[in-house]
């Protein structure tokens, strides 16, 4: 046991005397929770939009006045010909164009009806679809208000509750997110990558021809980013509920255990790649492309797992992020105990014990 | 230019000779490109709706007809009471849970006014918000129904109406493919010039036949160009496997010309190049330089705005986009393959792309000191 301390404490050595490499282990997290819980939302906000109104009477500019107060839009040009309006799409300055009739007031107040059209740059589906919503939703506003705003007979209301999120902020749905893949990239990443540099220098051979059984050898790289992981997890936690304002509704005992529980699943995915690759370089390729995109692409923080088409769905399974992710947002956020999670908590421990064997099994104690 | 030649020999022998280099590039835009535009999917739909419906009338069955015959939601099951359902909700096995309460008809009809009582897990704040919306949109659509029925309007409708008509452009189908795929292109020329290169020196100092380099008389500049002339060559390599495979798989065919998207990809490769050469020189070992490049990326591609649109991001952030290539060239990518958009529409992004490309070079070789 002792011995096996002494190899924990050199490759703190390693780590610790490499200051760029800990720096960015320890402020990775810092960044990646500022740039999801503050820059990064789905939401569409302050999209360009531009007018033709050749009316040019109060009710076209009442309603200008009304898009332009949204926080949806910007008002950033004012067009003067049908023609422009393909130019300035293809300078890719708006992302929509509000087309009055001319002689809009004259329509609604002799013809009761009156015509706009909405030209959306449809380039990104999504934001098209959401900016004509958003658009329309203002216009039958309007035009509301001015019909008239005497109650209705027959009127079914609505009373809605947005649970969990009352204030629909994103950082709810990134951070379990992040957390996911910091843990992974700190343990799978690094420690395979540490195991096949001294694969590439030589340095395995020496260790291996000591007295410490080579499994132990190879363990004792994991323990110190275990250690770095723990405070990896802490500062994602202190900087969510002081920075971003979130809650921590469930029990942090267990939420620091089930992330433990994951990083073990990640180390021993570390050794499980470290044993198969046989350079840095492959090392690192293998965990961004087996490890690292399907953790953004399939555990569900970025984009909806239900939409995905079937073989996706199933491969997202076997992606130890996606039931670290539910957990997380089980406990933290919908504070339910161990009862709601027990399945997701056993799917990782059976994740763990079947890597570290076969990374156990597939590491070669033999010198080449 | 001689020297130039032989270091080239060189450099391609090395690449060609490496099994690994060789398989990450011509599998990595396969897979990216298979996969991620089929996961990259924001399209809010299927939304798992739990109905608790304790009215049992002919108007409650139609308004739950109506919600289910829309399309957007997947009725996942009648709960017996609220409570029930919320821990469908708790389980993730329901987005959505609709409470008609008794006498909804009743009320609806004989008091002029009922209430429906809406309860949504709004964890993922996006879906929540349009999921609301979409609800409320059939509910108010049910309503006239049930208006019309009871009252008889005049026959001239003095109700003021304002017809919205509106049209998508560029994308007429509304195909989210188009979209994504020129987006995640760039992702690979990024993750192939950058990531490559910033390895490929370090690796060189680490074994140690950088020393051999230093004490030859080839000259800085001649060494930077060495090492980048290759990799430059592969990442346009890299684009046409891409631009094959969007054609082949998802359809995607150029609106704009393919020069203006390959003159704009040779400079971007340039600048991606060149990042890479400098947090090269910067680092000492391949771990610290995959990790600084890893960290880099990840930056520049998050903030890049393939997944989220630049325009909502905060100030700060859209001032970091600007001293983003990747954010240029997005842009540009989306802009000439679904828009059209020609040389002049970009001129701006050129200059930019002109100015990154000899900022990060000409820092690199300043950097690249032949002593030890």
């Amino acid at each position: 046991m002792k011995q096996f301390f002494v190899f924990v404490k050199k490759e703190f050595r390693h780590i610790w005397r490499d200051k760029r490499t800990m720096f960015i282990l320890l402020g990775m997290p810092v960044v990646q929770i500022v740039i999801f819980g503050f820059a990064l939302t789905n939401e569409v906000k302050n999209a360009k939009i531009a007018i033709l109104d050749p009316s040019h009477d109060v009710a076209s500019q009442e309603l200008i006045t009304e898009l332009n107060a949204s926080r949806n839009f910007d008002v950033e040009a004012n067009l003067h010909s049908y023609k422009e309006i393909e130019s300035s799409f293809r300078a890719g300055k708006i992302k929509l164009a509000v087309i009055f009739p001319a002689g809009f007031a004259e329509d609604l107040q002799h013809f009761n009806k009156a015509q706009i059209q909405l030209i959306a740059d449809a380039s990104d589906p999504n934001v098209a679809n959401t900016l004509t919503n958003y658009a329309s939703a203002i216009i039958m506003d309007y035009q509301n208000r001015v019909t008239y705003d005497r109650k209705l007979p027959y009127t079914i209301t609505t009373e809605m509750r947005m649970l969990y999120n009352p204030q629909l902020k994103g950082a709810f749905n990134f951070v379990p997110g992040v957390m996911a893949m910091v843990l992974l990239l700190v343990c799978t990443m690094m420690t395979a990558i540490t195991i096949v540099k001294e694969k590439e220098t030589g340095t395995m051979e020496i260790m291996l021809v000591s007295p410490m059984k080579p499994i132990m050898v190879v363990l004792a790289k994991a323990v110190p980013y275990l250690v770095l992981s723990v405070i990896n997890i802490g500062s994602i936690l202190l900087l969510s509920v002081f920075a971003l304002e979130m809650p921590i509704n469930g029990s942090i005992v267990l939420l620091v255990f089930e992330s433990i529980l994951f990083t073990l699943v990640s180390l021993s995915l570390g050794l499980l790649i470290s044993s198969g690759a046989d350079s840095q370089q492959s090392a690192m390729f293998i965990s961004l492309i087996a490890l690292f995109l399907p953790t953004i692409m399939l555990s569900g923080f970025m984009f909806p797992v239900e939409n995905m088409p079937l073989p996706l769905r199933t491969i997202s399974n076997i992606v130890p992020a996606k039931w670290y992710y539910s957990i997380v947002k089980s406990v933290m956020i919908k504070g339910l105990g161990l009862g709601a999670i027990w399945k997701e908590t056993l799917i990782l421990s059976g994740m763990m014990v079947f890597f570290l064997t076969l990374a156990i099994k597939k590491f070669k104690i033999r010198l080449a | 230019m001689r020297t130039l030649k032989f270091l080239l020999q060189k450099e391609f022998r090395q690449i060609f000779r490496d099994p690994s280099i060789i398989r990450i590039i011509f599998i990595m835009p396969v897979i990216q490109l298979m996969i991620l535009p089929w996961a990259a999917d924001y399209e809010i739909k299927n939304i798992n709706l739990a109905v608790v419906d304790q009215d049992h009338s002919e108007y409650s069955r139609q308004l739950v007809n109506k919600i289910t015959a829309s399309g957007y939601f997947r009725l996942t099951g009648y709960g017996s009471s609220y409570p029930e359902s919320l821990e469908q909700v708790e389980r993730d096995k329901a987005d959505l849970v609709l409470e008609i309460p008794p006498q909804f008809e009743k009320d609806l009809v004989k008091e002029d006014e009922a209430k429906l009582f809406m309860a949504l897990n709004a964890i993922n704040g996006v879906k929540a918000s349009l999921g609301s919306a979409y609800m409320r949109s059939i509910i108010q659509d049910y309503n006239r129904q049930v208006r019309l029925e009871w009252i008889q309007f005049p026959r001239f409708n003095p109700e003021l109406s304002i017809d919205v008509t509106s049209s998508n452009w560029y994308n007429p189908l509304m195909n989210y493919k188009y979209f994504m795929v020129p987006g995640i292109l760039v992702i690979l020329l990024t993750m192939v010039g950058s990531n490559l290169t910033a390895i490929n020196i370090v690796r060189e100092k680490e074994i140690g036949t950088i020393e051999q380099i230093n004490v030859t008389p080839i000259r800085k500049h001649i060494f930077v160009l060495g090492k980048l002339i290759p990799f430059w060559l592969l990442g346009l390599l890299v684009l046409t496997i891409g631009l094959t495979i969007a054609r082949l798989v998802y359809g995607i065919i150029p609106a704009g010309s393919f020069l203006t998207i390959y003159l704009f990809a040779a400079l971007y490769l340039l600048a991606v190049l060149g990042l890479g050469l400098l947090i090269s020189t910067y680092a000492s070992n391949q771990q610290q330089s995959m990790l600084i490049s890893f960290f880099i990326m990840m930056v520049f591609i998050l903030l890049g705005g393939l997944y989220t649109s630049i325009d909502s991001m905060p100030e700060w952030a859209k001032i970091i986009t600007h001293f983003n290539p990747v954010s240029y060239f997005i842009e540009v990518m989306r802009m000439v393959v679904l828009k059209g958009s020609t040389l002049y529409d970009i001129r701006f992004h050129i200059l930019a792309m002109v100015g990154f490309a000899v900022v990060l070079n000409g820092w690199a070789v300043f950097n690249y000191k032949k002593r030890s």
